[in-house]
This record gives C-alpha cells, structure tokens and sequence, in this order.
C-alpha cells in the first residue's frame, strides 16, 4: 500500500500525539460557502469578533484585527452577525 | 531473605501493595477483594505508603481514575473482583489502548447471575481479551510474587501494558498459610522508579491522548498492541529472573509437576493446582503416569512453550474454573486445543469445566479425570469432549 | 478581571482547523474557557462532538496536555490525573513553583447523564478541579437525541414531533441545582455571549481550591435548526429569556450575575428554533404556558433566594 500514512513502527504508541495544535495544518477553509469580508474603515476593533469566533480564524495583532485567516475560517458568518459596526459582510465564495 | 508470616491471600496482596507504594489507587469495595483494599487503606491512614488513595464512587471510576493517573504519570493499582471487572470492562480497553502499565489484583469470583461470591474465574476470564497481561496464582505466595513482578512486566520497554493478577477468592484470599514476604527495601530496589516518556502533567509539552482514531491509523495502534502483548514475553522471563535473584523463587509462563515421563496430564490454574498436585502423587504412587502442568500467564498465550511441554503426552484434560456458553469448551481449553493443532503428534485432548460459583474441587473428581484420562490413552477414543464436573445431575 | 484587548494577547489554545461544524456554540464557549485558564492546565473531554472534532488522529487542535478517555468517565478521568498531580506535588517531583489547574469537560450527554456518577462522586471526594458542562439540550454527536437537559417540547430524533406526541414529554432536569447539592465551593452558570461574565468565573473557579462547577449554555444549530450565525445571539436570547439564568453561589450564597431589564418572553427565543416550531401550532399552546410558567417560576426563585441571602 503506498497511501503516503506512516506504518506501525513509524508512531507514537496508544494514539498520542506530540504536536500540540498541529490541526493547524488541518486547512477548513475549504467547508466555506460565504465569505466574510471585513472594511477595515468601518472597523473599530472591538474585538467581539474575535471572542466569538468558533474557529479561532480571526488574528489580533497589537489589540487590532489583523485579519481574518481563510484557511480556517468555515463561514459561519457569526463575527458578520456580532458586529456592532457591521464591518463585515458574507459575500457567496463564487461571487467575489 | 524475606521474612516468614503467616496470612491470607488478600492481606499478603495488600503488603505487596504497601512495599511497592504505588503513586494512586483507586479502588471500590467488591468482595472478596475488599479486604486489600481495606487493609491498603489502612496503611495509607498509618502514613506506611506515600499513595494517594481515592475512594472512587464505583469501579468504572476506579479504572478511570486509574488510567486517568496512569497517564498524568506514574505507577497506579487497583483491585477488584466479579461484577467489578464487569464493571471496568469497557475501561479495560481503554487502560490497554492508550498503553498505560496499570496493575490490578483480581480476586477471583463468580460472575451473576445468580449472585454469588465465591472463586472462580468467569471474571478475569470475560476480560481475556482486553489486552492486559495476564497471570493467575495457585496461592498467596504466588499472588505476592506476581503482582510485584506485574508491575515490572508491563512497565518494561516495548510493553507497556496493564497487567491483572488472579487469585481465587476465599479459597486463597481468606485462607492463612505461611509465606514469605521480601524485605521493603527489596521490593523498592527491585521495582526502582517508573518514569512514562510523554506524562500529561508534563505541561511543557502537552501531548493529546485519547484521539478520535479513524480508518488511516487505528489498525495500527492494533497492531503496536499486538507488538507489546508479543514482546511481555520476554519481559515476563526476564522479570522472573531478576525476581529469583531477589527471592529465590521460580517463575515462568507455567509450572510442569511430574511432566516429563508421563503419559496423561492434567493442566489447570489457580488453587485447584494443589489438589491436583495431591493426586497426581496418589496416582503415582499406584502407578499410573499421570503429570500436571500448572498455567501461569494465559495472556500473552505462551504457544510455542506450552506445545513443546505438551506434545510428548497420549492424553491431556484442561480444568477450566469458567465456562464459555456455546463456544468449543471452555476458554483456556479452547486455546490450550488450538495450540495444540499444528503438532504432529499431539495428546488427545478433553476438557473440565469445575468449581464454579466457588464449589470445592476435592480429590475424587480429580481422580475420575485420571479415570477418564487412562481410558481415552488406551482405547484413544474420546467420550466426551466437554464434561461438567462438579455438578449434580 | 481581563479585557478583551488584553485577553487578545495571550496564547490561542484552541488551535484552528478543527472540525466542529461551522458556526458551533461548544468551541466559542471552549475558546473563552482557555483563553481565561491560560496554559498551566490539562483538560479531560468526554466523547462527544467536542472530543471527535478537536482531536481527529494524527490531528489535535488542543495547545494544553488533553485526554479523552470515554463518554461517562469525563469527571473521574481528571481527578484521577489531578490525584497523581497531587501526589507528585507532595513528592517533590514537579517544580514547587509549577502550578497546575484540572479542567474536565463534557456534553450534556456527558454531564447530565452517562457521567452523572462520576462528576457527583469526583465532586463529592472535593477533588480540586473545574468541570465544565457545554449543555446544547440534546445528544448531537450522535445526532440530535434527547437527553435530560432537552427542554420539554423540543423536537429531536429520538423524541420527534409527531402525529400524536409532540416532542419531549419531559421537563429537562436542573443540573445546576443537583450539583449545588454537593456543596461544593463555587457553582455558575454561564454564556458565551457574555465572554465577561464567564471569563470571571472560570478564573475565579480556578482559583479556589476544591471542586468547582461551571455550566455553560452552548448553542448548536444542526440540533436545534437554528440559523449558522446564531450560536452568540442564541445564547444571549436565552439569558434575556431567563431560560438560562446567569448566576453563580460561591459557598452557599447566590448571586444573580444578569438581571435582564426587560425580561423577554421564552417565545422569543424558541421561535428561532426549528425544534419548537411544532409548539406554536394552537392546539400545543398549553405546552408553550407549561414552559413560560416553569421559566417564571425558577427566575423568581432565584430574584427571591438572592434577595433572602443577602447580608444585612
């Protein structure tokens, strides 16, 4: 079988995995359907939705949205609904 | 050398507890293990073990906490007996799976229904296949030994395995005999310190355990577990050796009694070795070559050992204290037969299922085994395959 | 108590690439119990949504040491880890200066039921660790089944609206209630919605020693076909409600966190709720008032045992 998956001898023993976070590498941007789409003009970096993020998708750099990281984000569209500026829009992956 | 004491099995196990002073125990009272853990506690409340003890709510918790503390790191044990292993049964895969080297006590009794509380091994039986080691003892000299000599087998490197001990209940858990006891020091030299590569507590480096294990890797991890269970052979030989050296005691898979020139024999575990012992001597005296062969480790199966101590006999019966409804005999019957297999000449080979519920297994059942033994070796026929012994028609 | 631009600046712990589904109230409030534990904590999960899709091998989205053991052993699981904490503490054998915090996790499923007994005996044995119930009213891991926490009326796969019964036909079971009867020192619920509100308690539970108990209410849309984007405003809409009072009682004294201006009709929540939408046909009215008064009857418990507990 050349599968390109490691073999017994190759892994950790019981199913333990030493890379802490490693689902990092795990890209769910492709689950998207709606895009969110953030105008930076009208952002006033509450942050909300950073906190209510499901998929820890939206990056803070120095108490600011840096932005929004698409290889996680599934477009669920809840920092669109939360934010009080209404700064983000969920535009249709297609249609951008 | 050890001391000489006189005391039941359940109090000689629980010392055994004492002088390895495991990290955590916990444990839920069943009887007729009770008592190592009553005793255990005891000691804990005496300031004699560092232990931490914690009296779960049930034994499912107890082997969950187990695997819980095992995993944070370090050495865990517990005891149980029956219905509590039954409880454990889905733990039991769980501490196997995620390669945790628990070691627990068994005191064996009967499964319910109907309720009973007396010896037999439907309980470590049902859970054969669980991957744990494991070992029986013919009495509380043995379950002394094993269950210090458990904790080094599945600690070893390439194990990592939990590990059960059995010992039958209240035929050797609340009978006093006279043995021998190691010195503390002994214990703790010989069992030195557990250090687990990748501890939970181990913040640094947090690692997951216990993941969602799909298509791509879980025939994997099965297969590791096969590789440990392989390896706990040697692992179990050489802790027998390291444990003569200590204390001068012999162990290995199994213990062959007048074997070797003998045309029929008897294989059998647990206490009911010592009444097989005593007629296999009767016997011998009028005669009749008859040997015993007394199992020690029925997991990992020892295959290849047990063939070439068995291939010489005409005839052999296995003695199982438990019984397997619907199977081919009962269980250390089926595997005993099935090792049996590839030999070229191999005993004719019937099987007994005794004792159950903890019934007494004396003399005269044990000579109509010989009985039945002497018969099939002349005739080479088999009556019956499977008999129910000790049970009224 | 953390801000959200200060909290923005600590360690991510919930790694993204997960694969919850979109939109799942569980991470949100998983997320907010990180961020506010910070990273000296190891945490035990029961199976359940939360556990499949955080650590699907070789994959792991958990930045803290996680194990998951089983369904029903969430609370036993972490004491077992917390004791063998204790015991190296003891010994010597972790650096004295090296403090470790147990988080236990579970479902509903997983708190409610299946691990009942052993979050109660873990509570009961004064354990020092948090457990955290993600409560999303039903079994959605295994696809929308009901569990005791299922509000009675609500559609799910094993209690469906049908022809003659018209979904649960219980009331859900007040956990919150039968873990204050343990005594333990520090209880609460909480929202995700008011990420102050449980950012506070977790770090409050987590300084208190002994057992502490926090549960969170955790919208899920697939089981209660809710919209996508609705798991923070579901949440809010179920404290404005008074469905899920915000309180927490810390040795034995209630607080009520939130007490909502106006309080808003338990209509206003359900009726976003496919789950619900059977209940508003007329001849299901009386079920709707069964609802509203046992919601009025426990929010005015509670107005009425904080106003007794007060300190004079």
């Amino acid at each position: 079988m050349s599968t390109g998956l490691k073999g017994w001898k190759d892994i950790p023993i019981g199913g333990m995995i030493l890379e802490a976070g490693n689902s990092a590498e795990y890209e769910t941007g492709g689950w998207r359907t709606f895009r969110p789409v953030m105008d930076k003009e009208k952002c006033k970096n509450c942050l909300f939705c950073w906190i209510y993020c499901p998929d820890s998708a939206i990056q803070v750099e120095n108490e600011k949205i840096k932005e929004i990281d698409l290889k996680y984000c599934k477009g669920c569209g809840i920092c669109a609904a939360e934010c009080p500026a209404k700064a983000i829009e969920m535009v249709e992956e297609g249609k951008l | 050398m050890g001391k000489q004491v006189a005391m039941t099995g359940n109090i000689a196990v629980a010392n055994a507890m004492r002088q390895i002073n495991p990290d955590v125990c916990a444990a839920y009272p069943i009887t007729p293990s009770t008592e190592v853990m009553q005793q255990f506690a005891s000691f804990v409340a005496d300031g004699k073990v560092d232990t931490e003890l914690v009296t779960v709510e049930s034994e499912h918790s107890a082997m969950s906490a187990g695997i819980g503390a095992a995993a944070a790191g370090g050495r865990v044990m517990t005891a149980t007996s029956a219905n509590g292993l039954a409880l454990m049964w889905e733990m039991l895969y769980i501490a196997s799976g995620n390669r945790l080297p628990i070691a627990m006590m068994v005191i064996n009794r009967a499964l319910s229904a109907p309720i009973n509380i007396h010896g037999d091994h439907s309980d470590e039986m049902g859970a054969r296949d669980a991957g744990w080691i494991q070992m029986y003892s013919e009495n509380g000299q043995e379950a002394y030994d094993n269950i210090i000599q458990a904790i080094l087998i599945g600690e070893s490197e390439g194990v990592l395995l939990p590990a059960m001990v059995g010992m039958d209940g209240f035929i050797i858990s609340h009978s006093i005999e006279n043995l021998e006891l190691l010195e503390d020091k002994q214990v703790r030299d010989f069992l030195g310190e557990f250090k687990p590569k990748h501890p939970l507590l181990n913040i640094n480096k947090p690692i997951t355990m216990g993941p969602l294990d799909l298509q791509d890797y879980y025939s994997e991890h099965k297969r590791q577990q096969a590789q440990a269970m392989q390896k706990a052979k040697a692992a179990i030989l050489k802790v027998a050796k390291d444990y003569k050296a200590v204390s001068g005691r012999e162990y290995g898979f199994f213990e062959p009694y007048k074997l070797e020139d003998a045309d029929i024999g008897i294989l059998t575990l647990g206490s009911s070795a010592g009444t097989t012992r005593f007629v296999v001597d009767l016997m011998r005296e009028k005669g009749i070559k008859v040997g015993m062969i007394k199992l020690r480790v029925f997991r990992p199966f020892p295959i290849e050992e047990l063939q070439q101590a068995l291939s010489h006999l005409k005839a052999l019966a296995v003695m199982d204290r438990s019984d397997s409804f619907g199977a081919a005999g009962g269980p250390v019957f089926s595997e005993v037969r099935s090792a049996l297999y590839d030999l070229p000449a191999r005993p004719k080979t019937v099987n007994y299922i005794y004792g159950l519920g903890g019934r007494d297994l004396g003399i005269s059942p044990i000579e109509r085994v010989v009985k039945d033994l002497q018969e099939i070796h002349q005739t080479e026929k088999i009556k019956e395959l499977v008999t129910h012994l000790t049970v009224r028609e | 108590m953390a801000t959200l631009k200060e909290l923005s600046k600590r360690e991510e712990l919930l790694a993204g690439g997960h694969r919850l589904c979109a939109g799942c109230g569980a991470s949100i409030v998983v997320r907010q119990i990180l961020l506010a534990a910070g990273k000296n904590v190891v945490v035990s999960c029961s199976t359940g949504c939360l556990e499949v899709a955080t650590s699907i091998y070789p994959y792991t989205s958990w930045r803290v040491p996680f194990f998951h053991s089983a369904f029903e052993n969430s609370a036993a699981t972490i004491c077992g880890v917390e004791a063998m904490y204790q015991l190296q503490k003891r010994k010597g054998k972790l650096p004295v200066d090296e403090e470790i915090k147990f988080i236990g996790l579970g479902g509903d499923g997983g708190t409610y039921d299946i691990g009942l007994q052993s979050l109660s005996g873990g509570l009961e044995r004064g354990h020092d660790f948090l457990f955290v119930c993600y409560d999303n009213g039903a079994y959605m891991n295994t696809g929308i089944q009901r569990s005791s926490a299922t509000p009675l009326g609500a559609a799910t796969t094993t209690s469906p609206a049908g022809k003659v019964i018209p979904g649960k036909t219980q009331y859900r079971k007040d956990l919150t209630d039968i873990v204050e009867a343990h005594h333990i020192p520090y209880l609460a619920q909480a929202s995700p919605h008011n990420w102050k509100d449980l950012n506070k308690k977790v770090e409050k539970a987590l300084s208190i020693r002994g057992p502490k108990f926090l549960n969170v209410i955790a919208p899920c849309h697939r089981g209660w076909r809710s919209g996508i984007n609705e798991a923070i405003s579901l949440s809010k809409l179920a404290v404005d409600t008074c469905f899920w009072p915000l309180y927490e009682i810390e040795n034995g004294k209630l607080t009520i966190n939130y007490k909502p201006k106006n309080k808003k009709p338990l209509t206003e929540w359900m009726k976003l709720q496919g789950r619900f939408k059977h209940l508003f046909k007329p001849e299901n009215e009386h079920i709707l008032q069964q609802l509203q008064q046992g919601i009025d009857c426990k929010w005015n418990n509670l107005l009425k045992r904080e106003e007794v507990e007060k300190p004079c």
